[in-house]
């Protein structure tokens, strides 16, 4: 037991995510998202489509880090205008990194502070979260879970949309908007199956507590009576992460 | 028969105040860098940018010439904060339209088009429609919802690298993206495009060549033939970009008159001067392709 890393954990568990998705594109942004993916086309849903980051389709995963002397298996051509044909017609489910998230599952990578106009930290922009959210499946990994990511009001930037009956336009429903699936964090699992879509707490990684998930979340959780433990990964899951990360990347996502 | 080419200073000299001007590339790749930085060293200002941003926008944005930025992100993907756009949106100084990556391909497309917008999900339930006034939500024609009604983007200049021409102003591209620099070229009145290599018409005649040129030349004004005018950006295939240019760029940042100095060094020089100062052709001409 204690030889299991956290960060594995997570990816075990979140490789999960895609298994009964069929053929859709999976994405992966950063270490923990991209080895989950691998992990789940390589071992749970081979039907799965990932790239290799960069233009290609690809038959299978590509290692992260430095190649050696690997060569990727290309598949397809999927430049950034491509991706947006496949995002558009919903056969994707992401899982990213939004720097804040609050309680209606709306994301936010653009800028924090309270005044738009001169932001206290400007990040990214908005990217592609406008569209991906409301276009096909997204989960969430945030590696340091604390009232600073999981906020009390709304995130400063409604980058992607999320279950908020206020935003909606005429016509709309919420689930037609969102399709947020699972969050993980190096504290639990969470997902929107509460009432009224409220954030749920799925599972408890081994040592945490339901009133230290709760202390590290700024909004109110809906606790069920009886939560989980984030499983174990298998052997034969650890062994395909030694190949899929062979410089062991992962290590240091935790801040370790 | 049209003769497009043009030095870098005629090239840049069709950008006048307040222009709006769209720069192609997808942030750190195929960036016409080298028409930037005479952006730079020209008179020009109070401008609207519209980029898939990188350093092209941090740059612009150290020296002050944007007046208004339309962006999705403005990123080094391998340094994910672009540290001058940074330094310009944190001081309140910078107007913005910040939309969604695919909005912008829609605007463009529009543009191109010669539509006022196109209709689309993009943006519902997110404050990209509440910061920005004019993205307006429209009623459908064809059932009970409202639509985001992406306004067309239409540039009076477009900036692009490609890795040949010729004369004419037939382009090639044979990279595995052309990210959006045929709707950039298609958006603009006036579209003037750097590359690599300048080339006879009859190399697009030999086998496959012509699959690779992904506009009619009569989207093209002017052709600048400047080699390596994408660095430090990358122009795959022909070579990867320059991280250790990038860290002393970003670097830059972070010290007290650190953009002048990057300017002196960097931008106020010739290009062949450039090149010698960031290692030299041949060493350019080895930067890996990025791997992620």
């Amino acid at each position: 037991m204690t030889d299991i890393t956290l960060v594995d954990r997570i990816i075990c568990a979140a490789a999960q995510v895609w298994k009964d998705d069929g053929e859709v594109l999976a994405t992966g942004i950063g270490i923990v998202p991209r080895l989950a993916a691998s992990l789940c086309m390589r071992s749970i849903n081979t039907d799965l489509m990932m790239t290799d980051s960069e233009a290609w389709i690809v038959q299978e995963p590509v290692p992260i880090g430095p190649r050696g002397g690997y060569q990727i298996k290309r598949e397809s051509h999927m430049g950034f205008a491509r991706i947006f044909d496949n995002v558009w017609g919903g056969k994707r489910h992401a899982m990213v990194g939004p720097t804040q998230i609050d309680r209606f599952g709306q994301g936010n990578i653009s800028m924090v502070g309270g005044d738009y106009a001169k932001p206290k930290s400007m990040m990214l922009g908005v990217r592609g979260f406008p569209g991906n959210s409301i276009n096909h499946a997204n989960s969430f990994f945030v590696p340091n879970h604390s009232p600073k990511v999981f906020v009390a009001g709304e995130v400063d930037m409604v980058a992607s949309v999320g279950y908020n009956p206020a935003r909606l336009a005429k016509g709309w429903s919420l689930d037609e908007v969102a399709d947020i699936r699972f969050i993980f964090t190096n504290l639990c699992v969470l997902d929107f199956g509460g009432p009224d879509h409220q954030a749920r707490l799925v599972s408890l990684h081994p040592g945490v507590t339901v009133e230290q998930v709760q202390e590290a979340t700024g909004f109110p959780l809906h606790i069920p009576a009886q939560v989980p433990t984030t499983a174990d990964p298998t052997p034969g899951q650890l062994a395909l992460l030694a190949e899929l990360d062979p410089h062991n990347l992962r290590a240091s996502v935790l801040g370790a | 028969m049209a003769n497009k080419l043009m030095s870098a200073t005629q090239a840049v000299a069709h950008i006048q105040d307040g222009m709006t001007v769209g720069i192609g590339g997808w942030g750190p790749r195929r960036k016409p860098m080298a028409l930037v930085r005479e952006l730079l060293r020209s008179p020009a200002k109070d401008l609207t940018v519209v980029a898939y941003g990188g350093a092209d926008v941090g740059m612009l944005c150290a020296a002050g010439k944007v007046k208004k930025l339309i962006f999705a992100f403005v990123t080094l993907d391998f340094i994910p904060l672009e540290p001058y756009f940074r330094q310009a949106r944190q001081s309140g100084a910078l107007e913005v339209m910040e939309i969604d990556e695919g909005h912008f391909l829609l605007g463009l497309k529009a543009a191109a088009m010669r539509v006022p917008f196109v209709p689309t999900r993009i943006g519902l339930g997110t404050d990209v429609l509440k910061h920005n006034a004019g993205l307006k939500l429209v009623d459908s024609p064809y059932d009970n919802k409202q639509w985001v009604a992406m306004p067309a983007l239409p540039l009076d200049v477009a900036l692009l690298h490609v890795d040949r021409a010729d004369a004419r102003g037939v382009c090639q591209v044979k990279g595995p993206d052309l990210y959006m620099d045929d709707l950039f070229a298609r958006a603009a009145k006036t579209t003037l495009v750097s590359c690599d290599e300048l080339v006879d018409s009859n190399h697009f005649a030999q086998g496959e060549e012509a699959r690779y040129v992904p506009w009619e030349r009569a989207e093209t004004t002017g052709v600048v033939h400047l080699p390596y005018g994408a660095h430090p950006s990358s122009c795959a295939p022909l070579y990867g970009f320059d991280t250790k240019h990038f860290k002393e760029y970003t670097a830059s940042a972070k010290e007290e008159g650190g953009w002048a100095k990057y300017f002196d060094r960097y931008v106020q020089c010739s290009q062949a001067e450039y090149l010698e100062r960031v290692g030299g052709p041949e060493a350019i001409a080895k930067l890996p392709l990025p791997v992620f």
